[in-house]
């Protein structure tokens, strides 16, 4: 049978699509790799153009992620936004592969301003694992196989937030971690990416809590971790085992998260504030703290050697990595919710109003170039609020409705 | 399970890493079983996995057996259950594979059969053939399921939208005979009111509106959501407790919210670091099943006769009506009903609300009347 099959496969492989395996430079998580939001690869375009837009079935402002050739974005819909959607694209085309629809186990009330679809997808090069803010987790394959799925309110009852969850999970390993922080029953997980089963779960403090996890492995040979941070500070933990490394107590944000560059973490707490954990576990050191470097709901971005925040009002922050002093503020077109990406010197900056802003950054300024607005729905009043992905000279961005592709135009 | 051999299957699969067709499986009884049996936090998810795959890969004649498993199914292992029924649906579309249509429109058809079961006949319906799910819908505007309603329901909107005096007000009275869902019966409701038919909302939802209250009780640094006040261990109408500022009584207090909100600021003050509870009886006709369904932006505890249903610790994240959904059984005759309520220290113009919304229902959303006033 098998000699039977041989030319059977061998013409198949000249006809069907096979999912090219991920590259360093694919977007496996929110703000793309070591969730810094920059792409080490990657180009923005000058002047930003439209490369296609494909409608969404629903609701959503989670990121979508980028693997290979395919594009993953959750959505939610439905009267009661229990129907929980993940879609695969071509990342070429935008047009549809597979999607894949589950049934909210959890309470799914959010605030209006967010949807159900808030947390990011995210990907080891050969699964995907979506969740939504009523804590349903689901893992597929590239092809849309279901691997498992959890029901983590179903599991524990008072996982939840009326708001709305929105902490995005993140793989270490064959860790998958899932912060489901609130006022109540508050944890976070490790789950078994293979089976979904708990490898560890910490109780956390009892806030509400949109931070996503973030890695830690400040040498190719420590241990890897996850970086938790809550309105009580900042936990290190063994991703594989749940075991608390060290604990940095302070006021941090519950909304925007950290970003790590080398041995240093950048807090958004008290504004920012630079750690320099201890190599013998003891609790990191505050390196420097600026106020004016609030990040408000976005997180810090570090490029060009700068550290870039944009606050309430629009205006975008360069601080210095090594002090916290501020090199310069440029005023943009606010509010934003969608954290800037960035490659090279520019920044790629999409305020809540549609409107895409290149910036080039330097240690002595700011030099806005092109601009784009995107064509948003005026019956919906809808908002952008995701974080875009970035690969090559390609971002991708989404809103309620629509996902778009920018380009150069070439 | 399946008698034939696997190797070529799975070599080639492994080749492509695309789909290889499956022989059909002799029976997805065994593959259905190993999807329900998923437990709690992931058990059984490593054999469901598998499983999965070859339910998905046994083709549409499996689809009748699927739904009716996703009837008895808990709530994760039924979306096991319907990525499959949906996965395979999708399957049979791309190869053109008929799809037992009749046994989704039957199933629907039977409103006796588990509510879950008809959604995932309904979704899938309208995955296989969009245009069959729409003509099914207008039956389904008095269907014991919620959700399944809210098409036909609004269907019966729009067609009184088009109409104009009696014709308009019979057709929306139609309406509202069905809605259950708040957005669509506030529609119906407005336009009634504006044709000179006003809707009791509180009756049309069944809000507990009339009760007895006490507090305040303590709750500095919330505290008092874990403490046993005295009416936690015994209701006494008549008793006198030691609150947070001296002595206080049970007394009534009736909520006139066309939603049945229970204001307790009106009786007790605008409190803060404060603990109240609320009491009503409840008269069923029967036993029976119901729901209680309970709108709260403060840490509650709701019991019913003397056995806590559920409790939340969350204060000010939001309200907004079947916020909570619980499950109970009436008993016939008299049921009482205690909600404990609890303010925190919060300052904000937003955390001044300290109150809630209580209606009885059955599964469908339908009111529930207490036979006794």
């Amino acid at each position: 049978m098998l000699p039977r099959l041989a030319p059977f496969c061998l013409g198949l492989l000249s006809i069907l699509p096979v999912p090219a395996t991920h590259a360093a430079a694919d977007w496996l998580q929110f703000r793309g790799p070591a969730s810094t939001a920059v792409s080490e690869t990657g180009q923005i375009p000058e002047t930003p153009t439209i490369d296609w837009s494909v409608p969404l079935p629903g609701r959503g402002l989670s990121s979508p992620i980028l693997v290979g050739d395919r594009l993953f974005v959750t959505c939610s819909s439905g009267s009661r936004q229990d129907l929980l959607e993940l879609l695969c694209l071509e990342t070429n085309t935008g047009k549809t592969l597979w999607r894949r629809a589950l049934r909210a186990t959890g309470r799914t009330m959010t605030y209006p301003k967010t949807s159900v679809a808030a947390p990011s997808p995210c990907s080891d090069g050969k699964r995907v694992f979506a969740t939504w803010s009523c804590n349903d987790v689901a893992a597929f394959d590239l092809e849309g196989t279901l691997l498992w799925t959890r029901g983590i309110t179903a599991d524990y009852p008072n996982v939840s937030n009326s708001l709305g969850m929105a902490s995005s999970p993140l793989v270490i390993g064959n860790t998958l971690v899932v912060m489901v922080e609130n006022d109540s029953e508050s944890y976070s997980l490790g789950l078994d990416v293979r089976s979904g089963r708990n490898l560890w779960k910490l109780d956390r403090p009892k806030a509400a809590n949109w931070t996503s996890p973030v890695l830690w492995q400040p040498s190719p040979d420590a241990r890897p971790a996850a970086l938790l941070q809550s309105s009580k500070g900042l936990t290190a933990v063994d991703a594989s085992t749940g075991s608390v490394l060290w604990d940095f107590q302070g006021n941090a944000s519950s909304m925007s998260s950290c970003v790590v560059s080398g041995t240093r973490i950048f807090a958004p707490a008290g504004g920012i504030t630079a750690l320099q954990p201890a190599p013998d576990g003891a609790p990191p050191v505050s390196l420097w703290n600026s106020r004016q470097l609030n990040p408000s709901t976005t997180s810090p971005v570090l490029i060009a050697g700068l550290l870039l925040t944009t606050n309430n009002a629009g205006v975008l922050t360069a601080g210095s990595p090594e002090d916290g002093a501020v090199r310069w503020k440029q005023r943009l077109t606010g509010p934003f919710s969608a954290t800037p990406v960035g490659a090279g010197n520019r920044i790629l900056a999409v305020s809540e109003k549609g409107l895409v802003q290149v910036v080039e950054v330097s240690p002595a300024e700011a030099k806005p170039l092109g601009q784009l607005q995107l064509p948003l729905q005026e019956d919906t009043k809808e908002l952008i609020l995701s974080t875009p992905a970035l690969r090559g000279n390609h971002a991708y961005i989404r809103t309620d409705s629509t996902l778009w592709r920018i380009g150069s135009g070439r | 399970m399946n008698p034939a051999p696997r190797f070529p299957r799975l070599l080639a699969a492994a080749l492509l890493g695309v789909f290889v067709p499956h022989p059909v499986l002799a029976s997805p009884g065994s593959a259905i079983e190993s999807l329900l049996a998923v437990g709690p936090e992931g058990a059984g998810n490593e054999a469901a996995s598998g499983a999965w795959k070859e339910l998905v890969d046994s083709g549409p004649a499996s689809l009748p057996a699927i739904l009716e498993a996703s009837g008895k199914a808990s709530p994760v292992a039924a979306n096991w259950l319907r990525l499959a029924a949906a996965a395979l649906v999708e399957r049979a579309k791309t190869t053109k594979t008929p799809i037992p249509l009749d046994s989704l429109e039957a199933a629907l058809s039977q409103p006796t059969l588990p509510g879950s079961q008809r959604v995932l006949a309904f979704d899938l319906l309208q995955l296989a053939d969009p245009a069959r799910a729409k003509a099914v819908e207008p039956s389904l505007a008095d269907d014991p399921v919620q959700e399944l309603r809210r098409g036909a329901v609004q269907r019966l909107i729009e067609t009184a939208k088009t109409l104009e005096g009696d014709s308009a007000k019979t057709a929306y009275l139609k309406a509202l005979q069905s809605a259950r869902d708040e957005d669509q019966t506030q529609a119906v409701a407005e336009a009634l009111e504006k044709l000179g038919s006003p809707v009791d909302l509180q009756k049309h939802f069944g809000f507990l509106t009339r009760w007895h209250v006490v507090g305040p009780f303590e709750n500095s640094e919330r505290r008092g959501f874990e403490t046993v006040f005295p009416p936690e261990e015994k209701i006494d109408l008549s008793a006198a407790y030691p609150g947070k500022a001296g002595e206080i009584r049970w007394q009534p207090f009736s909520s006139q919210d066309p939603r049945g909100k229970v204001d307790l600021n009106k009786p007790l003050g605008l409190l803060k670091e404060a603990t109240a509870y609320a009491t009503t009886l409840f008269h069923s006709e029967t036993e029976r099943p119901a729901e209680l369904r309970l709108g709260c932006k403060n840490a509650w505890k709701v019991w019913l006769n003397g056995k806590l249903l559920f409790s939340r610790d969350e204060y000010h994240r939001g309200q907004q009506m079947d916020q909570y959904k619980l499950p109970c059984t009436l008993r016939k005759g008299a049921n009482t009903l205690l909600i404990k309520c609890c303010q925190n220290e919060q300052k904000e113009t937003w955390t001044v609300e300290w109150e809630f919304q209580l209606r009885v229902c059955d599964s469908a959303g339908t009111a529930i009347l207490s036979t006794q006033n």
